[in-house]
C-alpha cells in the first residue's frame, strides 16, 4: 500500500514470443538429452549417467522458472524469487533429511538380507 | 467396530452407519449427550425466538470482516478447550483412581479416544483457531489495514475450522474416535489393526480443518507482504506482526506436509495402498518421520504468535520501548528457520544411529539460543520500566518462569542418552504441557486480555481475572510437577491402570491441579459473564486503554468496518506511540466513502458440504460424497461467477460513525 | 515498503485521500505462495517415492514397468501445452480474445491428450497386475503420478470455467488475473512433470 505501489498496477511480465520459443526450444533439448541417453543405455558409469539426467532436470527446471513462470528478482518487489528460494530450501531438507534418516534406520533397524527387502 | 450384515439398500443408503454405531451402552456419553442437546435445544429455541437467526448469518457467518472472523475463531477456541479440557480431566480422573486392583471408572477403548481426543482438539481446534483468532484480528489493525487480503477466503477458512471442528464433535455421538494417541501412528492407525471409523474421523477432521488453516496461513501472510501502511517498512512492523508473519510462513510450508502424510495414510485405509504398513515393502516409520516434518513447525506455529503477544504486552506495560527489536526480529526468523532441522528428536529412539542423533540433538539445543535471547530482551524492556500489573502482565510474568523451566526440560530432552531415558515418559507429558500451557494459553491470555477492550468497548473484570489467573498457574503447577517426577521415576505416557501403589500420590496431586484449574476456566467464564454485565462502567472511550504504543490503539474501540477513516503513515516502530508524542489530532472532516468487501454465504455452503462429503467418506455412504464433491465443485466455480463483491461505505456512514467516537471521547474528558 | 516521505518534511500521520488501491492487487502473490505450498505436497510425494520406491516387495520394478517412448510422447503433450499457454498469454496482452481462446483450446486439448496417455498408461499396469496395492514401489508410483494427473485435471475444469467466463464477460480484469493465474498453474504442473519424468521414470530406467 506504499505510495510507488500505485503507480504501475500491472507490472506483469507476459513476455515475448522469442522468450517462449527460446524457453521451448531450450526445453525440447533438455528433454530429448537425458531421454536419448537413457533409451540408448546410458554411460558406463552408472553415476555418470545419473548426473547428467539429474542435472539436465535442474537445467531445465530453471529455464521453465525463467522463460515460461517470467521468474525474476523484482517481481512483487522480490517476494516471489524469497518465497521460491525459501521452499527450495524446505524441499531440499526434506527430500535429503528424509531419505538421509530412513537410509540409516534401514541400516541399523533391518539387518535384512538382500531378498527380503526387495531389492 | 463390527458391522452386521444389512440389506444391499440399507448399506447404500448409509454405508457402514447403522444403530449400532450410536453409542447408547454407554452411559457418559448418553449423559454427556442429554445435556449437549439440551443446551443445544434451549439455545436454538433463544436464538429462535429473540429472532437472531437473521442478525447471525447476515452479520457474523456470512461476514467477510477480519474483526468478526477473528472473534468467531476465538470464541470456537474457547468452547473445544471447555470439550478438551474435560478430556483432560477425565483422564486425570482415572489415573488417579486406577490403582490397587481398581480399573478406574474408563474401560480401554473409552480412555483411549479420551487421550487421542483430548491432544487433538487442544492443539488443533483450541489452539490452532484462538492463534488464528487473534493474528485475523489484530494483524490488520497494527499495519493500518482495512481487512486482509482476500477476505471472502477469510470468511471459508474459519468455517472449514470450524468444521473439521464439527466431523471431530460428531465422532462423540455417531461412532468413536481415534483410539491411536494424537498422531495417529500406524501400523496402529493402519486398516489391519483399527478398521472402524475412529482414524477416519480423525483423517477427515484434519484435512477439512488443514484446508482453512492453510488457506488462512496464504491470506496473512500476503495481508502483510501487501497491506501494510505507507511508511512501515518491514522493521517498521509491530513484533506481533512480525511473529505472524514467521507464523504464516511456517503454516504455508507445513501444513502441506500434513496434508499429504494424511492422504497417504487415507490411501493406506481406502485403497489398500502399502506406504505405512508392515509388509509389501511399506515402512511405519515413515509416516512418523513425515507426520513430525510438519509437527516440529507445528509447535513454533502456535509459540512464535504468543511471543509476539508478550512482546507487545511487556513494551506496553513497562512504559518503554521493546528492548532489541531487531535482535527480536532475527531470533523470530532464527527460530523460523530452524525449527524445520529438528523434527528427528521427536523420534531419537527409532533407531537412525549416533550420527544422524547426534545431528538434531545440536540443532535442538541451537533453538534454545534465540529464544534465551527473546527472554533477555524482555526482561531488559522491564528493566527501569514503569510497570504496571495488569492482567496481561501478570499473565506475560507467569509465562517467563514457566516458560523458562519447560524450555530448560526441553534442552534435557534434546541430549539423545537423556532421551532414550525420557522418551514417551510422563517427562515429556510434563516437559510440552510446560511449554504449550506456559507459553501459548499464558500467551493466549495475556492477549485475550489485552485486545479484549479493543474488540469490545470494554475491559475485562480485574477480580475475575485474577482469581482466573491464579488458579490457573498454581494448578498447572500442580498438575505437571508430579508428571516430571514420575517420568523421571519410568512411567510411561497414555497409561490406563498402575500397580505400584506408591505412585498414587502423585497422580492423585496432579488430579488435585487439573481441579484448580478448572476453577481457573469457571472464573475466565465468569470473568467473560460480568465484564458484559459491567461493560458500562468498564467502558473504554478512548480506544487506547493501555497506553498502547501500535496502531490498534489509534482507531476507536471497536473499531468500526473500516478500522482507520484515514489511512494512517507511518515513521516509527511503535507508530501510535510516535503519533501520541508529536501530539497528533484526530482529523473531524475530510471524510470519503470507502471501499470495503461484500458479505457473500459461499464460504459457509462450499465448508458446510466439506463436513458431509467427510462424513460420508468416513462411513462408506459413497452416494453422499459424490453429491457432496460436486456440489463443493459447483458452489465454488459459481462462486466466481459472483462479480458484485464490493461496495463503498457511504461518506455519511463515516461521518456519522467518526462523530459517535468523537462524543464518546469527549465523555470520558 | 517503500519511505517516500523523509523525516525533513513536518509529519503528516494520514493520507488525506483514500489510496487507490489496483482491484486485486494481491492475487498474483496469494496464488504464487499457494503454488509454493502446492509444491511441498509434492515434495512429501517425492520423497516417499524416495525412501519407499525401492520396496518391490518381490514384484515388478521399473525396467519391468515402464515405456519411455509412451513418456517421451507424454512430456512432449505436456511441454506443447506449455507453450501454446504462453502463446494465448500474449494473445491476451494484445487483447485479442478469439485468438487466445483458440490458443486457450489448444492447450486444454493437449492437457487432455496427456491425459488419456497416462490414463492408458495406468489401465495397462493394472491390467498386467501391477496395481498401487502390488508394493509400496506402485503405491508410492501411482500415487505421485496419479497426484499430477489430478492436478492437470483441475487445470483442466479451471481452464473450461475461464473460457466460459471470458466469453461471457470480455477480458476484463479480473478475467485477465484468473487467466493469467491458471498460467502459473500451467506452467508449474509442467515443472513438476520435468521432476517426475526425471526421477520416476529415467532414474528408474538407468
Amino acid at each position: 500500500m506504499s505510495t510507488d505501489d500505485m503507480h504501475h498496477a500491472d507490472n506483469h511480465d507476459h513476455g515475448s514470443v522469442r522468450s517462449y520459443t527460446t524457453g521451448f526450444i531450450l526445453s525440447v533439448i533438455l528433454t530429448a538429452i537425458p531421454f536419448i541417453l537413457v533409451m540408448a543405455g546410458g554411460f558406463s558409469s552408472r553415476m555418470l549417467t545419473v548426473m547428467v539426467v539429474l542435472g539436465m532436470a535442474v537445467i531445465q527446471i530453471v529455464v521453465h522458472m525463467i522463460y515460461f513462470l517470467h521468474m525474476n528478482s523484482k517481481s512483487e518487489k522480490g517476494w516471489t524469487l524469497i518465497s521460491l528460494v525459501f521452499t527450495i530450501v524446505v524441499l531440499f531438507i526434506m527430500l535429503s533429511g528424509s531419505v538421509w534418516v530412513m537410509y540409516h534406520m534401514n541400516t541399523n533397524m533391518m539387518p535384512m538380507p538382500q531378498g527380503m527387502t526387495g531389492q | 467396530m463390527t458391522t452386521p450384515v444389512s440389506d444391499p439398500a440399507t448399506s447404500f443408503l448409509f454405508g457402514r452407519l447403522t444403530l449400532e454405531s450410536l453409542p447408547l451402552h454407554e452411559p457418559i456419553l448418553v449423559a454427556t449427550f442429554a445435556m449437549v442437546a439440551l443446551g443445544g435445544i434451549t439455545l436454538v429455541a433463544a436464538l429462535t425466538y429473540f429472532r437472531l437467526w437473521g442478525y447471525l448469518w447476515s452479520q457474523w457467518f456470512t461476514s467477510v470482516d477480519h474483526k468478526k472472523i477473528g472473534i468467531m475463531y476465538m470464541i470456537l477456541g474457547v468452547i473445544m478447550l471447555l470439550r478438551g479440557f474435560a478430556d483432560a480431566i477425565m483422564m486425570r480422573l482415572q489415573q488417579a483412581m486406577a490403582f490397587n486392583g481398581s480399573e478406574g471408572y474408563l474401560p480401554a477403548h473409552h480412555y483411549d479416544q479420551v487421550f487421542t481426543a483430548h491432544g487433538v482438539i487442544m492443539i488443533f481446534f483450541v489452539a490452532m483457531p484462538m492463534v488464528t483468532g487473534l493474528m485475523n484480528y489484530v494483524v490488520p489493525l497494527q499495519i493500518g489495514a482495512r481487512d486482509v487480503s482476500f477476505p471472502f477466503l477469510n470468511n471459508f477458512s474459519f468455517w472449514m475450522t470450524a468444521g473439521g471442528a464439527i466431523i471431530v464433535m460428531m465422532s462423540l455421538f455417531i461412532g468413536e474416535f481415534a483410539m491411536t494417541g494424537w498422531l495417529a501412528m500406524p501400523p496402529l492407525s493402519g486398516a489391519e489393526a483399527n478398521p472402524g471409523v475412529g482414524v477416519d474421523y480423525y483423517i477427515w477432521g484434519l484435512q477439512v480443518a488443514g484446508v482453512g488453516t492453510t488457506l488462512s496461513g496464504i491470506n496473512l501472510l500476503v495481508t502483510i507482504i501487501k497491506m501494510r501502511a505507507p511508511g512501515m517498512t518491514m522493521m517498521r512492523m509491530p513484533i506481533f506482526t512480525w511473529t505472524s508473519l514467521c507464523t504464516n510462513v511456517l503454516i504455508v510450508a507445513s501444513f502441506p506436509v500434513l496434508t499429504a502424510v494424511m492422504v497417504l495414510l487415507t490411501l493406506d485405509r481406502y485403497i489398500g495402498t502399502h506406504f505405512f504398513t508392515n509388509d509389501m515393502g511399506g515402512n511405519p516409520m515413515m509416516y512418523t518421520n513425515l507426520i513430525w516434518i510438519w509437527g516440529h513447525p507445528e509447535v513454533y506455529i502456535l509459540i512464535l504468535p504468543a511471543f509476539g503477544i508478550f512482546s507487545e504486552v511487556t513494551s506496553a506495560f513497562s512504559g518503554k520501548r521493546l528492548f532489541g527489536y531487531t535482535s527480536m526480529v532475527y531470533a523470530t526468523v532464527c527460530i523460523t528457520i530452524l525449527s524445520y532441522l529438528v523434527w528427528l528428536h521427536h523420534f531419537f529412539t527409532m533407531g537412525s544411529g549416533a550420527s544422524v542423533n547426534s545431528f538434531f540433538g545440536i540443532t535442538t539445543m541451537i533453538i534454545s539460543i534465540p529464544t534465551g535471547a527473546k527472554l533477555f530482551n524482555w526482561l531488559f524492556t522491564m528493566y527501569r520500566g514503569r510497570i504496571r500489573f495488569d492482567l496481561p502482565m501478570m499473565w506475560t510474568i507467569a509465562f517467563m518462569i514457566t516458560f523458562t523451566v519447560g524450555g530448560m526440560t526441553g534442552v534435557l530432552l534434546a541430549v539423545p542418552p537423556a532421551d532414550f531415558v525420557l522418551h514417551n515418559s510422563l517427562f515429556l507429558i510434563a516437559h510440552f504441557h510446560n511449554v504449550i500451557i506456559g507459553g501459548v494459553l499464558f500467551g493466549l491470555f495475556a492477549g485475550m486480555n489485552y485486545w479484549f477492550p479493543k474488540a469490545f468497548g470494554f475491559k475485562l473484570d480485574e477480580f475475575w481475572g485474577k482469581i482466573s489467573f491464579w488458579f490457573w498457574v498454581a494448578g498447572y503447577w500442580f498438575a505437571f510437577t508430579p508428571l516430571y517426577v514420575l517420568g523421571l521415576m519410568g512411567v510411561t505416557r497414555r497409561m490406563r491402570v498402575f500397580d505400584d501403589p506408591s505412585l498414587q500420590i502423585w497422580f492423585l496431586i496432579a488430579a488435585f491441579g487439573a481441579g484448580l484449574v478448572a476453577i481457573g476456566i469457571a472464573a475466565f467464564l465468569i470473568q467473560i459473564a460480568v465484564s458484559v454485565r459491567d461493560r458500562k462502567k468498564n467502558r473504554d472511550v478512548t480506544g487506547d486503554p493501555w497506553q498502547g504504543r501500535t496502531l490498534e490503539w489509534a482507531t476507536s474501540s471497536p473499531p468500526p468496518d473500516y478500522n482507520f477513516a484515514f489511512t494512517p503513515v507511518v515513521y516509527d516502530i511503535d507508530a501510535w506511540h510516535d503519533m501520541k508524542t508529536h501530539g497528533y489530532e484526530r482529523p473531524l472532516s475530510g471524510y470519503e466513502a470507502i471501499h470495503m468487501p461484500k458479505n457473500t454465504g459461499a464460504g459457509v455452503i462450499i465448508a458446510g458440504l466439506s463436513v458431509a462429503l467427510g462424513f460420508a467418506l468416513i462411513w462408506y455412504i459413497w452416494w453422499l460424497a459424490v453429491v457432496s464433491f460436486v456440489g463443493i465443485l459447483a458452489v465454488a466455480i459459481g462462486h466466481t461467477f459472483n462479480t458484485k463483491r464490493d461496495f463503498y461505505i457511504p461518506v455519511e456512514t463515516v461521518i456519522d460513525s467518526e462523530a459517535k467516537r468523537t462524543k464518546l471521547i469527549e465523555s470520558g474528558a | 515498503m517503500s519511505s517516500t516521505v523523509t523525516n525533513a518534511e513536518p509529519r503528516r500521520f494520514h493520507l488525506d485521500h483514500e489510496p487507490h488501491l489496483p482491484e486485486g492487487d494481491s492475487t498474483m502473490l496469494g496464488f504464487w505462495i499457494y503454488l509454493m505450498s502446492d509444491c511441498l505436497i509434492f515434495a512429501v510425494l517425492f520423497a516417499v517415492y524416495a525412501v519407499l520406491g525401492q520396496g518391490f516387495a518381490g514384484g515388478p520394478g521399473p525396467k519391468e514397468l515402464f515405456e519411455l517412448p509412451l513418456v517421451a510422447l507424454n512430456t512432449a503433450m505436456l511441454l506443447l501445452s506449455s507453450i501454446t499457454y504462453g502463446f494465448a498469454m500474449l494473445e491476451m496482452a494484445q487483447k485479442r480474445q478469439s485468438q487466445m481462446i483458440r490458443w486457450l483450446i489448444i492447450t486444454g486439448l493437449f492437457g487432455a491428450a496427456f491425459l488419456t496417455i497416462e490414463l492408458y498408461e495406468f489401465y495397462h499396469l493394472i491390467h498386467e497386475g501391477a496395481t498401487p496395492g502390488s508394493s509400496a514401489f506402485l503405491s508410492s508410483f501411482f500415487t505421485l503420478v496419479g497426484t499430477h494427473g489430478l492436478h492437470v485435471t483441475f487445470g483442466i475444469i479451471w481452464l473450461i470455467t475461464l473460457l466460459v467466463q471470458v466469453t461471457r464477460t470480455g477480458l476484463t480484469p479480473s478475467n485477465m488475473r484468473r487467466l493469467m493465474c491458471l498460467s502459473l498453474f500451467w506452467h508449474f504442473l509442467d515443472v513438476i512433470w520435468i521432476g517426475v519424468f526425471t526421477f520416476v521414470y529415467l532414474m528408474g530406467m538407468i
